[in-house]
C-alpha cells in the first residue's frame, strides 16, 4: 500500500506516490501478460498443427493403401475401379478428368481474366473500377453447389444446341462454369500486380507515344509478369481442387479420356462419391480416398508454393 | 546476362545511313551515317542557324481542377537551342513542360487554354481536337528519376521505333546505335545490348532514357530535372551531353539548379507562382536581369 | 482535326499511324467491356435460372417440412436448422482462434524463423482444397478422436476452412491502426496486452467482423468437406434443441447429433433424376444464395460504415 508522501504531485491534493502502481499489481500484470502471450502463440501455431495433421492423416492412410497396391500400378494403371469385384487402382482416369476440366476452366479464365484485369487497371475510370470489383466478388461468392446446378441444368442444355448429342454428363459444361468461377481470382490478383507497377514507367511509355494498349502490353504486363503468373497458378490450383461443380455436372464415372464431351470423374468427385456411400472404416475402398486425396494435395501444394514464391518475388521488386 | 553469341550492332550494319532531311528544309550534314561519330573531337559545331521558332507558346493557362497552375504564359522556344526553366519549387515549371506532350491528359480533371504551336506545321498541341499522340510522336521527354522499361538495353532504345512501325532489323539497329552514341552511352553498352536495363548504374540508366527519347528522332526534347537524382559525376556527363545534343535537337530543360541553367542553356525563363516573370538570353538573365524578383531569386534571396 | 502535321522523320505518316494505333486501343477496350458484360450476363442467367425454376416452390411448407420421398412434400427444415447450428459452432471456434492468431502475428511475433513457418502455413492453408480438410476431419476427428459424424465435427472442419480468412482479416485490420495509437498507449504506461485489449482490438473490431462474416458466408456454401465427414442426406428429424425446458436450460446434446446442411440438401435433390426434385433443388439454391448474399451484404455494410466513420 502506498503511503502518503510529503511531495504532492501536480494534481495538488493527490499524493504523487499513490499514483504509482504497487508491486503486486505489476507482478500480476506481468504474469497475465506472459500467459496471454502463450495463449496467443498457441493459437498462431495451431495452423502448423493443422498442416501436420493433414499430412499425417493423408500419408498414414495412404501407406496402408500402398501396402496393398503397388505405387507403380497406382500411377500407371489406366482404370480406376476400386469398388468392383476385380478392383483396379490406376489414378490416371481421375487425373485426366481433373486436368481436362481444369484445363477448360483456365482456357476461359486466363484470357478473359487478364483482359479484364488490363481493362480495369489501364482503361477504366475509378468509378467503374469501384462498381465492377464488388460485382466480381459476388461472382466469387456464389456457393459451388449452385454453380453445379447451373452447369447441369442450364449450361449443358444450352451447349446441346451447338453440340447435338452432348451427353447429360460431360466435362465441357462444368469446365466453362468453373472458368467463370475462377475468373474473379485471376482478375483480382493480376490487377493487383499491374497496379503495383510504378506510375513513372507508364509515363515514360506514354511520352514515347504509346497508346494505353501498347503501354499495357509492352510495359505493364511484362513488368507485372511474375505477379500475373502467380494469378494463373493460383487459379489453376483452385480449379484442380474444386469439387461440387464436377460432382454434379460431370458424372461420377472414371473415364480416361481427353474428350470434353464425355463424362468423367475428377479426384474430388470420387472422394465425394465414396463418402456418400457406406464404406467400412478399415476397407481398402476407404483408404482409396486418402490416396486420391494425397495426390490432390501434392498437386495443389506444388502450385501454391510456386504461386507464393512468384508473388513474393514480385513484391520484392517493387 | 549477356548473350555471348550476339554480335555488336556495328557488325550488323550493312550500309551507312542516308543524310536525313529536317522537315523545315535544313539538311543536317552532321548526321550522315555511322562513319561520323557524334562525340568525336572534331572542330566545335558551327554557330547555330538563325533562331527559327520551334514552338510558340501563346497565352497558355492551365488548371488542375479548380487550381490555376499556369497563368497566361507566352514564350517562343528557339530551334537548336537549350531553353532553361528555373524558379522555386511549385512554381509551375514542370507543369509547363508537361503541357508540351500532353502528359496531363493521363490524369482526370485538367484543363488547358491558349496555344502551343509546334513548327513546322503550326499545330496547336493543346487543342482538344489534336490527338494527344501527335505531339508525343514528335516530342521526346526525359524524366527526373530514370525510368527504363523492364527490358534489355536494346529493346528500351528500340521501343519508340517499334510503335512507329519501324520494323526492318537493319534500320532499327542503326537508329539504336546512333541514339546510344548521341547519348554518350554507346561505348559502355555496345557489348551489353541484351543485358537488362536495370543492370546499369543510375547515371547510365538516365543516359539510356535519353537515348530512348532520341531514337525516334524527335523535333523537341523535354528534360524534367534530369540530373536531380544523380551524383555529381553523372550530372556533369549529362550536362556535357546536353550541350552536344544542341547540334541536332531543340531542348527545354527544367532545373532547380541555377548554375546548371547558366552552364547549359542559351535562353532562360524564370517562373514564379505559375507565371513567367522574365525570359531572355541566359547571359542577360544572370548578369543583368530586368525584374527585381528575378534578381532576388538568382542571388538566393528566396526559393 | 487541326492542321495536318508534316510527316514525321523517316517518312512515317503520323495520321495513319495514330489512326491505326487508336483503333487497336479502342478494340481492346471493347474486348474488356465484352468480358465484363459476359461475366455479368452469366451471373444474371444463373440467378434468373434459379428464380424461374425455384421461386414458385418457396412456401411456408417448404421451410417447415422435412425431406421426403415425395418431392411435393419435401422441405428444408432439417437443412436450415442444421446450417444454423453448424455455423454457430464454426463461428465459436474460428473467430476466437483466428483473432488470437492474428493478434499474435501482428503484435507479438518477432521476425524469426518460427514466425516465418507460421506465416507460410497460414498462406498455404488458405489454398488447400476444401475436400482435403474433409479428409482430415474424417480421419482424425470422426475416427481418430471418435467424435462421430456430428454437428460438432462439421463445425470443426468448417472452422478450419474459415480460419485463414479470419487471420488475414484480423492482421489487415490491426495493420491499418496507426502506430501513434500504440505509442500513446505505451507512453501512458500500458503494457502490451493492455494496449491490445483496450486500444487495438476495439479499433480493429469492425475490420475483423467484416472478414469473419465473409469467411462464414463462404462456409455456409461449403459442401464437399461436410459430405466427406459423413453428413447424411436424408435427415427427417431435428437435433435436440439447445434450449431445454428443464434445468440447466442449456444443452449441448445437439453437438453430438447427426445432421444435414443446406448445400448438401440441394446436392442431394439435384442428384436425383426426377425433375420435381430439381425444382426443390432450385428453391433450396435460392435460399442458400439469399443467405450468402445477406451475409456478404452485411459485411459490405459494415465496411462502408467503417470508411464513413474514419472521415
Amino acid at each position: 500500500m502506498a503511503t502518503a508522501s510529503e511531495a504532492t504531485g501536480a494534481l495538488g491534493a493527490v499524493p504523487r506516490a499513490s499514483m504509482q502502481p504497487s508491486g503486486p499489481f505489476l507482478r500480476r500484470r506481468r504474469l497475465v501478460g506472459r500467459l496471454v502471450r502463450l495463449v496467443l502463440f498457441a493459437a498462431a501455431s495451431f495452423s502448423v498443427f493443422v498442416t501436420v495433421g493433414i499430412v499425417y492423416i493423408l500419408i498414414s492412410e495412404s501407406l496402408v493403401f500402398f501396402g496393398h497396391v503397388p505405387i507403380v500400378d497406382f500411377l500407371t494403371d489406366t482404370q480406376w475401379t476400386p469398388l468392383f469385384a476385380n478392383p483396379r487402382y490406376g489414378i490416371l482416369p481421375l487425373l485426366s478428368g481433373t486436368l481436362v476440366v481444369a484445363g477448360i476452366a483456365l482456357l476461359v479464365a486466363i484470357p478473359a481474366g487478364t483482359t479484364l484485369a488490363i481493362y480495369l487497371s489501364e482503361y477504366a475510370p475509378v468509378a467503374m473500377r469501384e462498381t465492377i470489383k464488388p460485382l466480381l466478388e459476388l461472382l466469387a461468392g456464389v456457393p459451388t453447389v449452385v454453380y453445379g446446378y447451373f452447369a447441369l441444368l442450364f449450361v449443358t442444355p444450352l451447349l446441346r444446341t451447338f453440340i447435338p448429342g452432348l451427353p447429360g454428363f460431360n466435362m465441357l459444361a462444368p469446365g466453362l462454369v468453373m472458368g467463370i468461377m475462377i475468373l474473379p481470382y485471376v482478375t483480382s490478383i493480376s490487377e493487383d500486380a499491374m497496379r503495383a507497377v510504378p506510375r513513372d514507367l507508364r509515363e515514360g511509355a506514354f511520352a514515347l507515344g504509346f497508346t494505353r494498349f501498347q503501354t499495357a502490353t509492352g510495359v505493364v504486363v511484362p513488368a507485372a509478369f511474375s505477379g500475373i503468373t502467380a494469378a494463373y497458378i493460383l487459379g489453376m490450383s483452385r480449379a484442380v481442387g474444386e469439387t461440387m461443380v464436377v460432382a454434379i455436372a460431370a458424372g461420377q464415372m472414371p473415364n480416361l479420356t481427353l474428350d470434353p464431351t464425355e463424362q468423367a470423374a475428377t479426384i474430388t468427385a470420387y472422394i465425394v462419391q465414396v463418402s456418400l456411400g457406406d464404406l467400412p472404416h478399415d476397407s481398402i475402398g476407404y483408404q482409396t480416398i486418402f490416396a486420391a486425396g494425397l495426390t490432390l494435395f501434392v498437386i495443389t501444394l506444388a502450385f501454391n508454393m510456386i504461386g507464393f514464391y512468384l508473388r513474393r518475388r514480385f513484391r520484392e521488386v517493387y | 546476362m549477356s548473350n555471348a553469341a550476339a554480335r555488336p550492332v556495328a557488325d550488323r550494319l550493312p550500309s551507312p545511313a542516308r543524310p536525313q532531311a529536317r522537315a523545315g528544309g535544313l539538311v543536317d550534314l552532321e548526321r550522315a551515317g555511322p562513319g561520323a561519330p557524334a562525340d568525336a573531337d572534331v572542330a566545335p559545331p558551327p554557330a547555330p542557324a538563325p533562331r527559327a521558332c520551334k514552338a510558340d507558346v501563346r497565352g497558355l493557362s492551365f488548371w488542375y481542377g479548380e487550381f490555376q497552375a499556369l497563368k497566361d504564359i507566352s514564350i517562343p522556344i528557339a530551334e537548336s537551342e537549350v531553353t532553361a526553366l528555373i524558379g522555386p519549387s511549385g512554381c509551375g515549371k514542370s507543369t509547363f513542360l508537361r503541357c508540351f506532350n500532353r502528359m496531363h491528359d493521363l490524369y482526370p480533371g485538367n484543363r488547358y487554354e491558349g496555344e502551343i504551336l509546334l513548327n513546322p506545321g503550326g499545330v496547336n498541341i493543346i487543342d482538344r481536337r489534336t490527338d494527344a499522340m501527335l505531339p508525343r510522336l514528335r516530342i521526346g521527354m526525359v524524366f527526373q528519376k530514370p525510368n527504363p522499361f523492364p527490358k534489355s538495353v536494346y529493346e528500351n532504345v528500340a521501343a519508340g521505333l517499334r510503335i512507329r512501325g519501324i520494323r526492318r532489323r537493319a534500320l532499327v539497329d542503326e537508329r539504336v546505335e546512333q541514339a546510344l552514341r548521341r547519348a554518350a552511352l554507346w561505348d559502355e553498352v555496345k557489348d551489353r545490348l541484351d543485358d537488362s536495363a536495370y543492370d546499369l548504374s543510375g547515371g547510365q540508366q538516365q543516359r539510356l532514357c535519353i537515348a530512348r527519347a532520341l531514337a525516334p528522332d524527335p523535333e523537341l526534347l523535354l528534360l524534367d530535372e534530369p540530373t536531380s537524382a544523380l551524383d555529381p559525376i553523372a550530372t556533369a556527363r549529362i550536362e556535357e551531353l546536353i550541350d552536344a545534343l544542341r547540334q541536332h535537337y531543340t531542348l527545354v530543360i527544367v532545373t532547380h539548379n541555377m548554375q546548371q541553367a547558366a552552364r547549359v542553356s542559351q535562353r532562360t525563363a524564370f517562373f514564379h507562382l505559375g507565371k513567367i516573370i522574365e525570359w531572355n538570353d541566359t547571359e542577360q538573365i544572370f548578369t543583368n536581369p530586368k525584374e527585381t524578383m528575378t534578381q532576388d531569386y538568382i542571388t538566393g534571396r528566396f526559393g | 482535326m487541326a492542321t495536318d502535321a508534316a510527316r514525321l522523320p523517316g517518312g512515317i505518316d503520323s495520321r495513319r499511324l495514330i489512326g491505326r494505333a487508336r483503333r487497336v486501343d479502342l478494340a481492346f477496350a471493347g474486348a474488356g467491356l465484352l468480358v465484363m458484360v459476359v461475366a455479368m450476363a452469366m451471373l444474371m442467367a444463373l440467378v434468373l435460372d434459379l428464380l424461374v425454376d425455384g421461386l414458385p416452390r418457396l412456401s411456408w411448407d417448404f421451410f417447415t417440412n422435412f425431406p421426403s420421398r415425395r418431392p411435393g412434400r419435401a422441405g428444408i427444415l432439417s437443412a436450415w436448422v442444421g446450417t444454423t447450428l453448424v455455423m454457430i459452432v464454426t463461428a465459436a471456434l474460428a473467430v476466437p482462434l483466428g483473432v488470437a492468431a492474428g493478434v499474435y502475428l501482428e503484435e507479438y511475433a518477432a521476425k524469426n524463423w518460427i514466425t516465418d513457418v507460421i506465416e507460410i502455413n497460414v498462406t498455404n492453408l488458405a489454398g488447400v482444397p476444401s475436400i482435403i480438410y474433409g479428409l482430415l476431419a474424417l480421419g482424425l476427428f470422426v475416427y481418430g478422436f471418435g467424435l462421430g459424424e456430428t454437428i460438432l465435427v462439421a463445425g470443426m472442419v468448417l472452422a478450419l476452412l474459415t480460419l485463414p480468412v479470419v487471420i488475414v482479416a484480423t492482421r489487415e485490420a490491426i495493420r491499418s491502426i496507426p502506430q501513434e495509437v500504440r505509442e500513446a498507449a505505451f507512453a501512458l504506461g500500458a503494457d502490451q496486452w493492455q494496449t491490445v485489449r483496450i486500444y487495438i482490438l476495439p479499433a480493429a473490431t469492425p475490420g475483423i467482423l467484416t472478414g469473419a462474416i465473409i469467411g462464414l458466408a463462404r462456409a455456409i456454401g461449403e459442401t464437399a468437406p461436410v459430405i466427406t465427414i459423413g453428413a447424411l442426406t436424408f435427415i427427417a428429424f431435428l437435433p435436440p434443441a439447445p434450449i431445454q425446458p428443464e434445468f440447466p436450460f442449456l444443452s449441448f446434446e445437439w453437438l453430438n447429433s447427426p445432421f444435414t446442411v443446406m448445400p448438401i440438401q440441394m446436392f442431394n435433390w439435384i442428384s436425383r433424376p426426377q425433375p420435381e426434385f430439381h425444382v426443390n433443388a432450385a428453391a433450396a439454391g435460392l435460399v442458400l444464395l439469399a443467405m450468402t448474399l445477406l451475409m456478404n451484404g452485411l459485411a459490405i455494410y459494415i465496411r462502408y460504415r467503417i470508411r464513413k466513420g474514419m472521415r
